[in-house]
Protein backbone atom coordinates (compact mmCIF):
# COMPACT_ATOMS: atom_id res chain seq x y z
CA UNK A 1 0.00 0.00 0.00
CA UNK A 2 0.89 3.40 -0.77
CA UNK A 3 2.98 5.62 -0.22
CA UNK A 4 5.59 3.00 -1.34
CA UNK A 5 8.83 4.83 -0.30
CA UNK A 6 7.91 5.44 3.30
CA UNK A 7 5.82 2.50 3.61
CA UNK A 8 9.43 0.68 2.83
CA UNK A 9 7.77 -1.45 -0.13
CA UNK A 10 10.17 0.49 -2.35
CA UNK A 11 13.77 0.93 -0.33
CA UNK A 12 14.69 4.37 0.02
CA UNK A 13 18.18 3.77 -1.97
CA UNK A 14 15.79 3.87 -4.69
CA UNK A 15 14.71 7.69 -3.73
CA UNK A 16 16.86 9.91 -6.45
CA UNK A 17 16.76 7.24 -9.30
CA UNK A 18 12.88 7.68 -9.11
CA UNK A 19 13.43 11.44 -8.37
CA UNK A 20 15.18 11.82 -11.91
CA UNK A 21 12.51 9.61 -13.98
CA UNK A 22 9.29 11.59 -12.32
CA UNK A 23 11.29 14.57 -13.23
CA UNK A 24 11.80 13.76 -16.74
CA UNK A 25 8.03 13.00 -16.87
CA UNK A 26 7.20 16.49 -15.21
CA UNK A 27 9.45 18.48 -17.23
CA UNK A 28 7.87 16.63 -20.87
CA UNK A 29 4.65 17.27 -20.09
CA UNK A 30 5.50 20.97 -18.98
CA UNK A 31 7.86 21.33 -22.85
CA UNK A 32 5.20 19.70 -24.40
CA UNK A 33 2.19 21.87 -23.26
CA UNK A 34 4.00 24.96 -24.19
CA UNK A 35 5.07 26.11 -20.80
CA UNK A 36 9.20 26.35 -21.50
CA UNK A 37 7.11 30.05 -23.60
CA UNK A 38 7.11 32.94 -21.41
CA UNK A 39 4.65 34.44 -23.71
CA UNK A 40 1.97 31.31 -23.46
CA UNK A 41 2.74 31.66 -19.71
CA UNK A 42 1.97 35.27 -19.68
CA UNK A 43 -0.88 35.13 -21.81
CA UNK A 44 -3.25 34.12 -18.66
CA UNK A 45 -2.68 37.15 -16.93
CA UNK A 46 -3.75 39.22 -20.35
CA UNK A 47 -6.22 36.58 -21.84
CA UNK A 48 -4.17 35.83 -25.07
CA UNK A 49 -3.72 32.24 -23.73
CA UNK A 50 -5.18 30.46 -21.01
CA UNK A 51 -3.23 27.46 -21.38
CA UNK A 52 -1.97 27.86 -17.79
CA UNK A 53 -5.50 28.06 -16.23
CA UNK A 54 -6.43 24.58 -18.65
CA UNK A 55 -3.19 22.34 -17.74
CA UNK A 56 -3.05 23.61 -14.27
CA UNK A 57 -6.27 23.39 -12.82
CA UNK A 58 -7.15 20.27 -14.95
CA UNK A 59 -3.74 18.31 -13.04
CA UNK A 60 -4.97 19.61 -9.54
CA UNK A 61 -8.99 17.84 -9.87
CA UNK A 62 -7.61 15.12 -11.54
CA UNK A 63 -4.83 14.88 -8.62
CA UNK A 64 -7.69 15.67 -5.77
CA UNK A 65 -9.92 12.95 -7.26
CA UNK A 66 -7.57 10.82 -7.83
CA UNK A 67 -5.95 11.07 -4.40
CA UNK A 68 -9.41 10.03 -3.26
CA UNK A 69 -9.80 7.25 -5.21
CA UNK A 70 -6.71 5.88 -3.94
CA UNK A 71 -7.69 6.29 -0.62
CA UNK A 72 -11.22 5.10 -1.13
CA UNK A 73 -10.05 1.75 -2.74
CA UNK A 74 -6.97 1.62 -0.16
CA UNK A 75 -3.68 1.89 -1.93
CA UNK A 76 -2.39 4.57 -0.33
CA UNK A 77 -3.07 5.64 2.83
CA UNK A 78 -3.20 9.42 2.75
CA UNK A 79 -2.20 10.32 6.55
CA UNK A 80 1.16 9.12 5.77
CA UNK A 81 1.92 11.74 2.80
CA UNK A 82 3.54 14.91 3.37
CA UNK A 83 0.97 17.71 3.97
CA UNK A 84 2.75 20.94 2.92
CA UNK A 85 2.61 23.40 6.26
CA UNK A 86 0.37 26.70 6.75
CA UNK A 87 2.10 29.87 7.77
CA UNK A 88 -0.63 32.02 6.78
CA UNK A 89 0.73 35.40 6.25
CA UNK A 90 4.10 34.53 4.85
CA UNK A 91 2.52 32.10 2.35
CA UNK A 92 -0.06 34.78 1.47
CA UNK A 93 2.87 37.52 1.32
CA UNK A 94 5.06 35.55 -0.63
CA UNK A 95 2.35 34.19 -3.19
CA UNK A 96 2.00 38.03 -4.08
CA UNK A 97 5.90 38.50 -4.48
CA UNK A 98 5.58 35.15 -6.50
CA UNK A 99 2.39 36.51 -8.57
CA UNK A 100 4.42 39.51 -9.14
CA UNK A 101 7.50 37.72 -10.22
CA UNK A 102 5.46 35.55 -12.40
CA UNK A 103 3.94 38.51 -14.76
CA UNK A 104 7.52 40.65 -14.46
CA UNK A 105 9.63 37.33 -15.70
CA UNK A 106 7.10 35.25 -17.83
CA UNK A 107 7.91 31.83 -16.05
CA UNK A 108 8.06 30.12 -12.71
CA UNK A 109 10.80 27.99 -11.45
CA UNK A 110 9.90 24.66 -12.88
CA UNK A 111 8.43 26.19 -16.28
CA UNK A 112 11.97 27.86 -16.55
CA UNK A 113 14.07 24.66 -16.49
CA UNK A 114 12.40 23.59 -19.76
CA UNK A 115 12.61 26.69 -20.95
CA UNK A 116 16.48 26.50 -20.77
CA UNK A 117 16.28 23.54 -21.92
CA UNK A 118 14.99 24.12 -25.96
CA UNK A 119 17.50 26.83 -26.02
CA UNK A 120 15.28 30.17 -24.16
CA UNK A 121 17.50 33.07 -23.01
CA UNK A 122 14.94 34.42 -21.35
CA UNK A 123 13.97 30.89 -18.93
CA UNK A 124 18.05 31.56 -18.58
CA UNK A 125 18.01 34.72 -16.93
CA UNK A 126 14.78 33.72 -14.99
CA UNK A 127 16.93 31.17 -13.60
CA UNK A 128 19.81 33.36 -12.85
CA UNK A 129 17.10 35.64 -11.04
CA UNK A 130 15.89 32.73 -8.95
CA UNK A 131 19.54 31.94 -7.24
CA UNK A 132 19.78 35.53 -6.84
CA UNK A 133 16.02 36.23 -5.51
CA UNK A 134 16.70 33.11 -3.13
CA UNK A 135 20.43 34.53 -1.60
CA UNK A 136 19.19 37.84 -1.24
CA UNK A 137 16.58 35.80 1.19
CA UNK A 138 18.73 34.04 3.14
CA UNK A 139 21.30 37.16 3.30
CA UNK A 140 18.70 39.23 4.24
CA UNK A 141 16.55 36.32 6.61
CA UNK A 142 17.54 37.85 10.32
CA UNK A 143 15.30 40.59 9.18
CA UNK A 144 12.43 39.00 8.86
CA UNK A 145 13.02 35.57 10.89
CA UNK A 146 9.97 36.14 13.39
CA UNK A 147 7.94 37.10 10.08
CA UNK A 148 8.87 33.88 8.40
CA UNK A 149 7.62 31.48 11.36
CA UNK A 150 4.56 33.77 12.17
CA UNK A 151 1.10 32.31 11.83
CA UNK A 152 1.93 28.24 11.63
CA UNK A 153 -1.07 26.61 11.90
CA UNK A 154 1.09 23.02 11.44
CA UNK A 155 0.55 20.72 8.94
CA UNK A 156 -2.64 21.53 7.88
CA UNK A 157 -5.46 20.21 5.19
CA UNK A 158 -8.30 22.07 4.20
CA UNK A 159 -10.73 19.29 5.96
CA UNK A 160 -8.59 19.61 8.84
CA UNK A 161 -9.36 23.37 9.38
CA UNK A 162 -12.90 23.24 7.80
CA UNK A 163 -14.42 19.95 8.89
CA UNK A 164 -15.62 19.49 5.53
CA UNK A 165 -14.60 16.54 3.59
CA UNK A 166 -12.42 16.64 1.62
CA UNK A 167 -14.48 15.39 -1.35
CA UNK A 168 -16.37 18.57 -1.06
CA UNK A 169 -13.68 20.59 -2.50
CA UNK A 170 -12.84 18.52 -4.75
CA UNK A 171 -16.28 18.80 -6.43
CA UNK A 172 -16.26 22.46 -5.47
CA UNK A 173 -12.38 22.71 -7.72
CA UNK A 174 -13.75 20.54 -10.42
CA UNK A 175 -17.49 23.01 -10.54
CA UNK A 176 -14.97 26.15 -10.68
CA UNK A 177 -12.38 24.82 -12.57
CA UNK A 178 -15.05 23.44 -15.47
CA UNK A 179 -16.76 27.27 -15.18
CA UNK A 180 -13.85 28.56 -15.83
CA UNK A 181 -12.46 26.72 -18.78
CA UNK A 182 -16.02 27.30 -20.25
CA UNK A 183 -15.69 31.35 -19.40
CA UNK A 184 -12.20 31.95 -20.52
CA UNK A 185 -12.68 30.15 -24.09
CA UNK A 186 -14.46 32.97 -24.86
CA UNK A 187 -12.32 36.12 -23.17
CA UNK A 188 -9.62 34.37 -25.05
CA UNK A 189 -11.48 34.32 -28.34
CA UNK A 190 -12.13 37.89 -28.05
CA UNK A 191 -8.97 38.93 -26.91
CA UNK A 192 -6.86 37.48 -29.82
CA UNK A 193 -9.13 38.91 -32.38
CA UNK A 194 -8.20 42.89 -30.73
CA UNK A 195 -4.13 41.79 -30.99
CA UNK A 196 -3.23 43.09 -34.70
CA UNK A 197 0.75 42.48 -33.58
CA UNK A 198 0.91 38.80 -32.67
CA UNK A 199 -0.54 36.07 -34.70
CA UNK A 200 -2.40 32.86 -32.85
CA UNK B 1 6.63 46.64 -39.14
CA UNK B 2 5.32 43.41 -40.94
CA UNK B 3 8.58 41.54 -39.58
CA UNK B 4 7.52 42.44 -36.69
CA UNK B 5 4.97 40.04 -36.61
CA UNK B 6 5.71 36.94 -34.82
CA UNK B 7 3.57 33.21 -35.09
CA UNK B 8 3.49 30.97 -32.58
CA UNK B 9 2.36 28.02 -34.32
CA UNK B 10 3.79 25.64 -32.35
CA UNK B 11 2.80 22.11 -31.61
CA UNK B 12 1.49 21.50 -28.31
CA UNK B 13 -0.42 19.13 -26.43
CA UNK B 14 -4.29 19.60 -25.90
CA UNK B 15 -4.07 21.11 -22.83
CA UNK B 16 -6.95 19.18 -21.04
CA UNK B 17 -4.90 15.92 -21.92
CA UNK B 18 -1.81 17.67 -20.49
CA UNK B 19 -3.31 18.80 -17.42
CA UNK B 20 -5.38 14.95 -17.13
CA UNK B 21 -1.39 13.50 -17.67
CA UNK B 22 0.52 16.31 -14.93
CA UNK B 23 -2.59 15.57 -12.38
CA UNK B 24 -1.92 11.52 -12.84
CA UNK B 25 1.48 12.17 -12.73
CA UNK B 26 1.10 14.17 -9.43
CA UNK B 27 -0.78 10.89 -8.29
CA UNK B 28 1.74 8.91 -8.98
CA UNK B 29 4.64 10.98 -7.50
CA UNK B 30 2.47 11.10 -3.89
CA UNK B 31 1.70 7.27 -4.48
CA UNK B 32 5.84 6.28 -4.70
CA UNK B 33 7.22 9.13 -2.89
CA UNK B 34 4.15 10.42 0.03
CA UNK B 35 5.33 13.80 -1.58
CA UNK B 36 4.42 16.08 -4.65
CA UNK B 37 7.01 17.56 -6.98
CA UNK B 38 9.02 20.68 -6.88
CA UNK B 39 11.08 23.24 -8.58
CA UNK B 40 12.73 26.10 -6.18
CA UNK B 41 13.86 23.65 -4.09
CA UNK B 42 16.57 22.62 -6.15
CA UNK B 43 17.38 25.99 -6.83
CA UNK B 44 17.63 26.85 -3.10
CA UNK B 45 19.87 24.09 -2.89
CA UNK B 46 22.30 25.45 -5.43
CA UNK B 47 22.78 28.69 -3.27
CA UNK B 48 23.06 26.82 -0.71
CA UNK B 49 26.00 24.30 -1.84
CA UNK B 50 27.83 27.74 -3.85
CA UNK B 51 27.39 29.42 -0.78
CA UNK B 52 28.91 26.55 1.34
CA UNK B 53 31.72 26.32 -0.87
CA UNK B 54 32.42 30.42 -1.12
CA UNK B 55 32.43 30.50 2.71
CA UNK B 56 31.72 27.70 4.88
CA UNK B 57 31.30 29.54 8.17
CA UNK B 58 29.27 32.24 7.13
CA UNK B 59 26.89 29.62 5.58
CA UNK B 60 26.34 27.66 8.34
CA UNK B 61 26.02 30.37 10.86
CA UNK B 62 23.36 31.74 8.67
CA UNK B 63 20.14 31.37 9.69
CA UNK B 64 18.54 30.21 6.93
CA UNK B 65 20.91 28.34 5.00
CA UNK B 66 22.76 26.64 8.19
CA UNK B 67 19.15 25.12 8.17
CA UNK B 68 19.98 22.73 5.02
CA UNK B 69 23.88 22.46 5.52
CA UNK B 70 24.59 19.03 6.72
CA UNK B 71 27.82 17.13 7.79
CA UNK B 72 27.32 14.17 5.85
CA UNK B 73 26.47 15.00 2.21
CA UNK B 74 26.30 17.59 0.12
CA UNK B 75 23.32 20.08 -0.12
CA UNK B 76 22.77 18.78 -3.54
CA UNK B 77 22.63 15.94 -2.66
CA UNK B 78 18.41 16.47 -2.35
CA UNK B 79 15.68 14.66 -3.81
CA UNK B 80 14.26 18.15 -5.77
CA UNK B 81 17.61 18.42 -6.69
CA UNK B 82 17.70 15.42 -8.70
CA UNK B 83 14.04 15.70 -10.01
CA UNK B 84 14.79 19.26 -11.37
CA UNK B 85 17.51 17.42 -13.38
CA UNK B 86 14.88 15.16 -14.51
CA UNK B 87 12.47 18.18 -15.39
CA UNK B 88 15.81 19.61 -17.33
CA UNK B 89 15.71 16.42 -19.35
CA UNK B 90 12.62 15.63 -20.04
CA UNK B 91 12.23 19.55 -21.06
CA UNK B 92 14.83 18.51 -23.55
CA UNK B 93 13.54 15.19 -24.59
CA UNK B 94 10.22 16.95 -25.54
CA UNK B 95 11.75 19.82 -27.53
CA UNK B 96 13.72 17.12 -29.18
CA UNK B 97 10.58 15.46 -30.12
CA UNK B 98 8.25 18.21 -31.01
CA UNK B 99 11.42 19.95 -32.89
CA UNK B 100 11.82 22.97 -30.59
CA UNK B 101 15.66 22.78 -29.19
CA UNK B 102 17.27 25.41 -31.11
CA UNK B 103 19.63 28.17 -30.71
CA UNK B 104 19.29 30.45 -27.85
CA UNK B 105 16.83 32.72 -28.39
CA UNK B 106 14.53 35.10 -26.65
CA UNK B 107 10.39 35.00 -25.99
CA UNK B 108 8.84 38.70 -25.60
CA UNK B 109 5.68 41.25 -26.39
CA UNK B 110 5.67 42.26 -29.44
CA UNK B 111 6.45 46.14 -27.88
CA UNK B 112 9.62 45.79 -26.38
CA UNK B 113 13.30 45.06 -27.30
CA UNK B 114 15.20 42.11 -26.11
CA UNK B 115 17.18 44.17 -23.74
CA UNK B 116 14.27 44.77 -21.70
CA UNK B 117 12.55 41.38 -21.70
CA UNK B 118 16.14 40.13 -20.20
CA UNK B 119 16.08 42.76 -17.31
CA UNK B 120 12.48 41.65 -16.43
CA UNK B 121 13.06 37.83 -16.16
CA UNK B 122 16.06 38.50 -13.94
CA UNK B 123 13.56 40.80 -12.12
CA UNK B 124 10.56 38.49 -11.93
CA UNK B 125 13.32 35.51 -11.29
CA UNK B 126 14.58 37.46 -8.16
CA UNK B 127 11.00 37.85 -6.91
CA UNK B 128 9.67 34.31 -7.60
CA UNK B 129 12.79 33.13 -6.06
CA UNK B 130 12.71 35.18 -3.01
CA UNK B 131 8.24 34.41 -2.66
CA UNK B 132 9.13 31.40 -2.70
CA UNK B 133 10.97 30.94 0.53
CA UNK B 134 8.18 32.55 2.30
CA UNK B 135 5.64 30.62 -0.17
CA UNK B 136 7.63 27.35 1.41
CA UNK B 137 7.37 26.08 -2.30
CA UNK B 138 6.55 27.61 -5.53
CA UNK B 139 3.78 26.71 -8.10
CA UNK B 140 4.73 23.54 -8.65
CA UNK B 141 5.80 22.16 -4.72
CA UNK B 142 3.22 24.68 -2.98
CA UNK B 143 0.44 25.65 -5.36
CA UNK B 144 -0.12 22.25 -7.49
CA UNK B 145 1.38 19.89 -5.14
CA UNK B 146 0.13 21.56 -2.08
CA UNK B 147 -3.56 21.98 -3.15
CA UNK B 148 -3.83 18.33 -4.91
CA UNK B 149 -3.28 17.14 -0.94
CA UNK B 150 -5.72 19.44 -0.32
CA UNK B 151 -3.41 21.05 1.93
CA UNK B 152 -4.13 24.80 3.23
CA UNK B 153 -1.03 26.31 2.54
CA UNK B 154 -0.87 25.24 -1.07
CA UNK B 155 -4.27 26.56 -2.11
CA UNK B 156 -3.47 30.17 -0.31
CA UNK B 157 -0.05 29.85 -1.84
CA UNK B 158 -2.24 28.90 -5.47
CA UNK B 159 -4.56 31.96 -4.95
CA UNK B 160 -2.26 34.56 -3.59
CA UNK B 161 0.22 33.96 -7.10
CA UNK B 162 -3.07 34.06 -9.63
CA UNK B 163 -4.47 36.74 -7.37
CA UNK B 164 -1.60 38.94 -7.29
CA UNK B 165 -0.74 38.18 -10.87
CA UNK B 166 -4.12 39.89 -12.08
CA UNK B 167 -3.60 42.14 -9.38
CA UNK B 168 -0.07 43.60 -11.11
CA UNK B 169 -0.47 42.46 -14.65
CA UNK B 170 -1.76 45.84 -15.70
CA UNK B 171 1.30 47.08 -14.74
CA UNK B 172 3.69 45.06 -16.73
CA UNK B 173 0.57 44.85 -19.79
CA UNK B 174 3.82 46.68 -22.27
CA UNK B 175 6.00 43.27 -21.81
CA UNK B 176 3.76 41.10 -23.22
CA UNK B 177 0.84 42.97 -25.24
Amino acid sequence: MGPLIPNGIIPAGWDFVIAILLGIIFGFLLEASGFSSSRNLAGVFYGYNFVVLRVFFTAVIVAMTGLLYFDYLGWIDLSKIFILPTFLWPMIIGGVIMGIGFVAGGFCPGTSFTGIAIGKTDALFFTIGLYIGIYIFSLAFPLFEKFYTSGNLGNVTLTDVTGIPASWFAAAFTVIALAAFWGTMFIEKKVRKNIKEYKF
Amino acid sequence: MNKQISSNQERYLNPYLGGVLLGLLVILTVYITGRGLGASGAVKSAVVTTSNIIAPYETQQNGYMGRFVTDNHSPMFNWLVFESLGVFLGGLLSGLLFGRVKKFRIDKGPKITNKKRLIFAVIGGILFGFGSQFGRGCTSGAALSGSATFALGGVIVMLAIFGSGYLFAYLFRKLWI
